[in-house]
């Protein structure tokens, strides 16, 4: 049976840092990438007879993205204790919360190949990040020694569980990918795979067409970009296709993916998973919101991307091609309406940002919240064009000077010589050149063939070094060739 | 003159009419120590080159008057409280070289208030224990009779005080590890209502049940520093933010019409005949100061002791798990992968009573176990609160005896782990409760050891409990000292 007669059937378990300055439960900065285990203290280590204090602002952030992945939030939810082993965890104990999780449902909405699809949302539970085991060899098992970096131990973090509505690992991707979006817009994480502030397991399991009843699942874990995720869900929908075909039984397990060879390979059975042991975190007391602290952050939620999206159409007129590349993410979003502030035509906006900025971007490979060139800048360079002072050409060579240094068009300008020449006795001067210099193509326009206007245009262009007005530099050089008719 | 045998606010006095300095009080009790020790094993590290300049300090503040209302006098201080640089072992190997880089927020009252750290006393292995017996430095004696356990956990901190050793201590009460020992040596013990004192910079054992609390020769002294004690922590999220209190303030007050529970689940079979003398005598005094004796039902209580070993073992076994060698504290040499070294760690480094509350905590939280044993505990816990509650709304104290024996022989008990556990009986459902309980001596067997008579009070009702123990400590008068031959 093609894997196509199959319904494939995924949730996923994210794993997003909040951004907040302070760890969860001590005063310890957040930072990523300071040397190791420099930002640690008593608490965070888990010395013995230390406890934990809840930071506020990780509560006010989970409340934020649950009401951004329109989730109930519960007034009264609790910490829990999940109990294990591992050298990252220094109680031994991670706080978490089990039956009474800060947010309940809510749905992330996308559109995957033109239909819109609801993808619902089991719970948001708070809960704190681990430390990270630095091994001595490539893997743990052939390495003499590992280490222990405490420095991320004690970040807050949110998982979110998704139902298992996801149907396809292309589905999966993108959900995932608007996830993202959704909580950077909400402002409570950065979401950076990379750096793993951003996290994801995923369940998948294979059922024949037209039926209702789940096969056994797998747990994949270890996919560490959205390629990846695709990736391996993509393998594993496969896996399980042929071992049903051929009439074996799925295991129950958890698997992990290798980037490298690109398969799967089985980490631990159901039998072998942990018992957790949760119980209520007795060092801490229950998390009390009020309704007003919930309506409070509701009303001052930023704006998220559907409506971003929805907003860009109406109010900028922008085509959906445009607002969907733009509010697709959020810092490209931000700067795009900075611009707006300060230059009206948002159009215009929007294809260079699409266009010369993307290019840029992606060539230098920075992050757009680093790029140098301030929005006012950028709208200035524009208000330039509209004056005439400099070509669409030039344009081009401006921004890319602002984009490499930050400074502002009129100063590149200056510096550079790159003012528009629209005198006109200067460019009647370089058409006179022209003439003189292409005897050929002169004669071939005066004999009829006048595409080759084109050509010494481009000529004119030339030799002004770009800075002759276009406009102008096509009128004169035809009066110029008509009075040698 | 004889200091060891004055009572801190004695001493007290003397230090502000200038009559003795806080370093003479300190060489005093150095000297005691140095005598005692050998025969009651109360210490298990001392501190006396601090403990010396502190008093020094003492002085100095007590001149400058800068003093407060204990400044100057020394005090012990139980082996799971965190003492910044003076190592804090927990009497047990698998931290036995633990130095705390801070100080339990009750250690920086006492540093703050100028009180001397004589040292840190002897307890049972991580607070697990009845008796000092889990103790790696070996066991304290009882000071009325070397051949007896002092009680425990808390088992150093009450035989320093019985001993002489030194005027106040500090210990931990997670289901009668204060009430306990103070009974079985003498003197008067107090677990506070929970959430009163901070518990930041104790080592954990339960802790939805522990609480830090004094011991003292006397009520007034215990209520001095419980005084000193309480307040609203930051640090610990279950701390109360509540109005300072001045305990002694309300001590002497009549006690005509105070209404007396007396449950009667707690004379049952199985008491000490003399216990229960002593215990009765203290009601009749009460009453005959003009208290109203009513007898109340605490019905829940035959199950207190189950629950509690159940929810006190689960968070144990939680609380305990940190102890992995990877970070500080005793690690294994049979290191070859984590897991081979978390578990020779382990094996290695806790004693039999620690493990086996370990194993007993670890099994009643595992799934398919933890609706029959943990929950189950937690509704009983619950059940007994509710109890309380409805037994409050007649009586404003109970009373009842603190321990169902005076104090037992080395070895009598730490072969039948359930016959330790039954110590327990009568100190647990204060816990489970969270609400206040204190023992203080209600008079000796004819054999010559103490009995403890222990008092409830609703929560945060810790005036009305001192009050009561107060009066009922001028009926009773002292025991006396053991008579600990030096
Ligand atoms: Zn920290």
């Amino acid at each position: 049976m093609p894997l196509e007669d199959y319904t494939i059937v995924i949730g996923l378990e994210v794993h997003a840092e909040l951004m907040t300055e302070t760890k969860l439960f001590c005063g310890c900065s957040t930072s990523f990438g300071s040397e190791a285990n420099s930002q640690v203290c008593p608490v965070c280590l888990g010395l013995p007879g230390t406890l934990p204090v809840l930071n506020e602002k990780a509560v006010e952030y989970a409340v934020k993205a649950g009401l951004a992945l329109n989730s109930d939030i519960s007034l009264l939810s609790k910490f829990d204790r999940k109990n294990y082993f591992y050298p990252d965890l220094p109680k031994a104990y991670q706080v978490s919360q089990y039956d009474l999780p800060i947010c309940l449902g809510g749905h992330v909405d996308f559109i995957v190949n033109g239909e819109k699809k609801v993808i619902g949302i089991t719970r948001v539970h708070l809960e704190e990040e681990a430390g990270k085991s630095v091994h001595s060899g490539a893997t743990i098992t052939d390495s003499e020694f590992s280490l222990e970096d405490y420095n991320r131990c004690g970040i807050p973090l949110i998982e979110i569980v998704s139902e298992p509505d996801l149907r396809s690992p292309e589905e999966a991707r993108i959900y995932l990918e608007t996830l993202r979006n959704i909580l950077r817009y909400a402002g409570v994480s950065d979401c950076k795979m990379e750096e793993g502030s951003l996290r994801c397991d995923a369940n998948i399991s294979l059922m024949p067409k037209g039926a209702t009843k789940f096969g056994t699942r797998t747990e994949i874990k270890n996919m560490n970009s959205f390629r990846s995720v695709q990736r391996a869900l993509e393998y594993e929908a496969k896996r399980h296709a042929e071992l049903l075909d051929r009439g074996e039984k799925i295991i129950q397990e958890t698997r992990t993916w290798d980037e490298a060879s690109g398969v799967t390979e089985a980490m631990r059975s159901k039998e072998e998973a942990h018992d957790y042991r949760y119980f209520p975190e007795p060092d801490l007391v229950p998390i009390v919101l009020t309704n007003e602290f919930v309506n409070d952050l509701k009303d001052n939620l930023p704006e998220m991307p559907v409506a971003k999206y929805h907003r860009y159409i109406t109010e900028y007129g922008l085509p959906e091609y445009d607002a969907d590349l733009i509010t697709a993410n959020k810092d490209m979003a931000d700067y795009f309406e900075e611009v707006i502030k300060h230059y009206k035509d948002a159009k215009v906006v929007a294809n260079w940002l699409m266009g010369e900025f993307m290019r840029l971007v992606n060539e230098q490979e920075v992050d757009i919240t680093e790029v140098k060139v301030k929005p006012k800048h950028l709208a200035e360079m524009f208000a330039l064009q509209d004056k005439g002072v400099i070509s669409s050409k030039i344009a081009k060579t401006v921004f890319e000077e602002m984009f490499n240094t930050g400074k502002d068009p009129a100063t590149i300008v200056k510096e550079k010589g790159l003012v528009q020449i629209t005198d006109a006795s200067e460019i009647e001067k370089i058409v006179e050149e022209v003439i003189k210099t292409n005897p050929d193509p002169v004669a071939e326009y005066l004999s009829g063939k006048e595409k080759v206007l084109g050509f010494l245009v481009g000529q004119v262009m030339k030799l002004s070094r770009g800075k002759a007005n276009p406009q102008m530099a096509n009128e004169f050089l035809k009066k110029a060739l008509d009075q040698l008719k | 003159m004889e200091l060891i045998n004055k009572s801190a606010l004695e001493l007290r006095d003397l230090l502000d009419k200038r009559e003795v300095s806080s370093r003479e009080i300190v060489e005093a009790y150095l000297e005691r120590i140095e005598a005692v020790e050998p025969k009651v094993n109360s210490f298990v590290t001392l501190t006396k080159e601090q403990a010396l300049k502190d008093a020094d300090k003492a002085d100095k503040m007590i001149k400058d008057k800068t003093a407060t209302s204990l400044t100057g006098i020394p005090i012990a201080i139980k082996d799971n409280l965190c003492t910044y640089h003076v190592k804090t072992t927990c009497c047990s190997k698998i931290i036995k070289d633990f130095l705390p880089p801070y100080d339990a927020t009750v250690i920086t009252k006492i540093k703050e208030a100028g009180m001397p750290i004589l040292g840190k006393t002897n307890m049972d292995e991580f607070a697990m224990g009845s008796s000092t017996e889990t103790s790696i430095f070996g066991p304290s004696k009882n000071p009325w009779d070397l051949e007896r356990v002092p009680g425990g956990s808390s088992g150093g901190s009450a035989a320093a005080v019985a001993a002489m050793e030194a005027p106040l201590a500090l210990g931990s009460d997670t289901g009668g590890s204060i009430r306990q020992p103070a009974a079985l040596t003498g003197i008067v013990g107090i677990k506070p209502t929970y959430g009163l004192v901070s518990r930041y910079g104790l080592i954990a054992f339960a802790s939805s049940l522990d609480q830090i609390g004094p011991f003292a020769k006397n009520v007034s002294d215990a209520a001095a520093l419980l005084t000193l004690l309480a307040g609203h922590d930051r640090r610990d999220s279950t701390s109360l933010p509540l109005e300072k209190v001045d305990y002694l303030q309300n001590l002497g007050q009549d006690i005509k019409g105070l209404r007396v529970g007396v449950p009667v689940e707690f004379f049952a079979e199985g008491i000490d005949p003399e216990v229960e003398s002593n215990v009765k005598n203290s009601i009749k005094a009460l009453e005959e100061f003009g208290a109203e004796i009513i007898e109340i039902s605490l019905p829940h209580s035959e199950y207190a002791l189950a629950a509690y070993y159940l929810v006190a073992t689960a968070e144990a076994s939680s609380n305990l798990a940190r102890f992995d060698g990877v970070r500080y504290g005793h690690r294994s040499k049979e290191d070859r992968d984590s897991v081979t070294m978390f578990k020779h760690t382990r094996a290695e480094g806790f004693g039999p009573e620690v493990k086996r509350r370990i194993i007993l905590g670890t099994y009643a939280l595992s799934s398919g176990f933890y609706d029959a044993y943990y929950l189950k505990a937690l509704k009983t816990r619950t059940l007994i609160k509710q109890d309380f509650d409805e037994a409050f709304k007649k009586v404003d104290v109970l009373i009842t005896p603190t321990t169902p024996s005076p104090a037992f022989k080395f070895g009598e008990k730490n072969k039948d782990p359930l016959a330790m556990y039954l110590s327990d009986i009568f100190t647990t459902t204060a816990n489970l409760a969270g609400i206040p309980a204190m023992s203080l001596p209600a008079g000796l067997t004819s054999e010559g050891l103490p009995v403890g008579v222990q008092i409830f009070a609703p929560a945060l009702k810790e005036d009305i409990m001192l009050n009561t123990a107060y009066a009922l400590e001028k009926a009773i008068g002292s025991i006396g000292f053991p008579a600990l031959e030096v």
